[in-house]
């Protein structure tokens, strides 16, 4: 039996249309690897082996339905805040540890109805509020590169499940980078599209003008077939716009020559680690040398982006989770006990108390102060006004004459960090998004891409940046900077024991 | 003008004031801890009133315009027993969530 586990997106479906293999062997495949590492590496909160097993006994019964499906037989893993009908949906919250979804996110009906087969939810930051799964109720998941370091976060179950192989697609979503920057840690692919490229109906809200979902993958052909699927307007969700969606996959020529590849350089002089900032440098020679023009670009705004996306997003989160009370979904504290008169109040203060970890605490109390009369003006106004100046800085530079195709950085600027070591400080946790926040405070599509091993083997992360639906030209490029380098295809150690 | 005098720390009483708007009961060990980690992050935010916003209009959404309007009909819906399934308390056949008392 060919490597299963080696293989990618494309891989999979071509040998599952090919009939060289079925779509149950594939799913078992995945589910053996799932079974042997997960106890190492708790990418995920919840496995659906049956069902999915089912699916895939299903989709092997009708080839001729399925034949031209873009994904069918694929094994997907979701984030857990993704709703799934009928499968317990947590976002790593004590609140909702019980929740089972009645209705699926359009993501997840796009992705089956496109022939994907889900195995199961994975560990993230509580409602994704977190840069390491730390913040997950039900521990942290690892990094397959090194268990004693974070695989990154919001979305490290994902981003350590496609990197151990578990899964050659899994959905993230990404408020301030919780795509991107576990998938750096991790060496693997993370896309967050456009705002608006992706229906958010289903994903467990946290920011809502800067939540995007987009998918992590072994490669960047993965994650053009899954973007394909995934994207379009949807009835459900008044923020999709009615974007034409191109096939992805088609764009990926592998050339950019004449290519204008935007760097920030007075961004990049503060604090990134020595290996990220050669490895950075190293990924830019090759796409010259492929033809693509560097190009200087002042984002002058950028480096207050951390402060503004931590007023903004904590704002919507405090406004997003009011509705976490304890009544209609979730968890309620018991027994109650409050002054008469006050037993709902009661009810609702200490469900929320019991039911939330302290990061979703510290930002709701956040979120709560920016928007409180009083302070409205000087924090959440204030930022929302530099929010346009960023926003205004990336238009500049994308602008004629002297566009720019993409914007080059690094994802982050560290390689993972040690499990507990940022724990006790979370302004040190926020200041290492200083990298990934800009683009959804721009509404921007943004992309990582291996580009490299730090000395003592720690996988480093290229961000490109794109223009507001321009995906394909993203995804070309950093496709092209991938089919130059071996990053991609280099197993982390822990499938080598 | 705006109001610049931003408290430079967070006393136990603003966190409790702010606690008491988000309605979360917090320890007092939690008091202490809040109101020295979000004292630290809005001192950090501080930076944020430097930047000249003179004439800037604030952004709440990225979205370009478009039309999100659609016919005013009626759709099927959850049913009443799925929006109810999983609720703390509900009194299913007679289609309530049911909260503590509220009124004595």
């Amino acid at each position: 039996m060919a490597d299963l586990g080696a293989m990618t997106v494309r891989g999979i479906r071509d040998t599952i249309r090919a009939r060289t293999h079925s779509a149950v062997e594939v799913c078992r495949d995945a589910l053996a690897r799932i079974e042997a590492l997960d106890p190492q590496l708790h990418a995920f909160n919840t496995v659906v082996a049956d069902r999915a097993l089912a699916r895939a006994g299903a989709i092997d019964r009708e080839p001729e339905r399925w034949r031209d499906a873009p994904l069918a037989g694929v094994p997907v893993a979701l984030k857990d805040n993704l709703s799934t009908r009928g499968v317990r949906t947590t976002a790593s919250s004590r609140i909702l540890e019980s929740y089972v979804p009645p209705y699926d996110a359009t993501v997840v009906s796009r992705l089956e109805a496109a022939g994907a087969v889900i195995v199961g939810k994975t560990n993230c930051d509580e409602f994704a509020m977190g840069s390491s799964n730390e913040n997950s109720a039900f521990g942290p998941a690892k990094n397959p590169w090194a268990l004693d370091r974070t695989p990154g976060g919001s979305s490290g179950g994902s981003a350590a499940a496609v990197a151990a192989r578990m899964a050659p697609l899994a959905l993230g979503s990404d408020t301030g980078g919780s795509i991107r920057q576990p998938a750096a840690l991790c060496g693997v692919v993370g896309l967050k599209p456009t705002y608006g490229r992706v229906s958010r109906y289903g994903l467990l809200a946290f920011g809502s003008s800067l939540d995007q979902i987009g998918p992590i993958t072994t490669t960047v052909h993965g994650a053009a077939l899954a973007l394909t699927v995934l994207a379009g307007a949807d009835p459900m969700d008044a923020t999709s716009v009615p974007e034409p969606v191109p096939d992805y996959a088609a764009a990926l020529t592998g050339d950019v020559r004449g290519t204008r590849v935007g760097v920030p350089r007075a961004l990049l002089e503060q604090g990134v680690d020595g290996g990220v900032s050669r490895a950075l440098d190293a990924a830019l020679a090759t796409l010259r040398s492929r033809g693509a023009t560097l190009v200087d670009v002042a984002l002058p705004h950028a480096r207050h982006a951390i402060p503004v996306y931590y007023l903004v997003a904590t704002a919507e989160a405090s406004s997003n989770l009011a509705r976490y009370d304890g009544v209609r979904y979730g968890f309620r504290a018991a027994p109650l006990s409050g002054a008469k008169g006050e037993e709902l109040r009661t009810m609702y203060a200490r469900t929320r108390a019991q039911g939330f970890g302290a990061e979703v605490k510290r930002r709701i109390m956040l979120g709560t102060y920016v928007l409180s009369a009083g302070y409205y003006d000087a924090y959440y106004l204030k930022a929302q006004q530099v929010r346009t100046l960023i926003l205004r800085d990336y238009e500049q530079a994308f602008a004629q004459p002297d566009a720019v195709d993409v914007i080059a950085m690094p994802t982050s600027p560290t390689p993972a960090f040690r499990i507990g070591e940022r724990v006790e400080d979370p302004l040190q946790m926020y200041l290492a998004d200083v990298f990934t926040v800009s683009a959804n405070l721009a509404g921007l599509p943004a992309i990582s891409v291996p580009c490299g091993f730090t000395a003592d083997r720690l996988p480093i992360g290229l961000q490109l940046t794109g223009r507001r639906f321009d995906e394909a030209t993203l995804l070309r490029v950093a496709d092209a900077y991938e089919r130059e380098t071996e990053w991609s295809t280099q197993p982390p150690p822990i499938l080598n024991r | 003008m705006l109001a610049f005098g931003m408290p430079a720390a967070l006393t136990r009483e603003d966190v409790a004031k702010i606690a008491s708007l988000a309605n979360l009961e917090l320890e007092p060990s939690e008091l202490d801890l809040f109101a020295r980690q979000l004292g630290d992050i809005l001192n950090y935010a501080e930076e944020v009133q430097q930047v000249d916003t003179t004439g800037v209009p604030p952004t709440a959404t990225v979205l370009p315009r478009h039309s999100a309007d659609r016919p005013d009909e009626v759709r099927p819906s959850l049913e009443r027993e799925e929006a109810l399934a999983n609720a703390p308390d509900a009194a299913i056949d007679a289609g309530f969530f049911k909260v503590p008392r509220v009124i004595g």
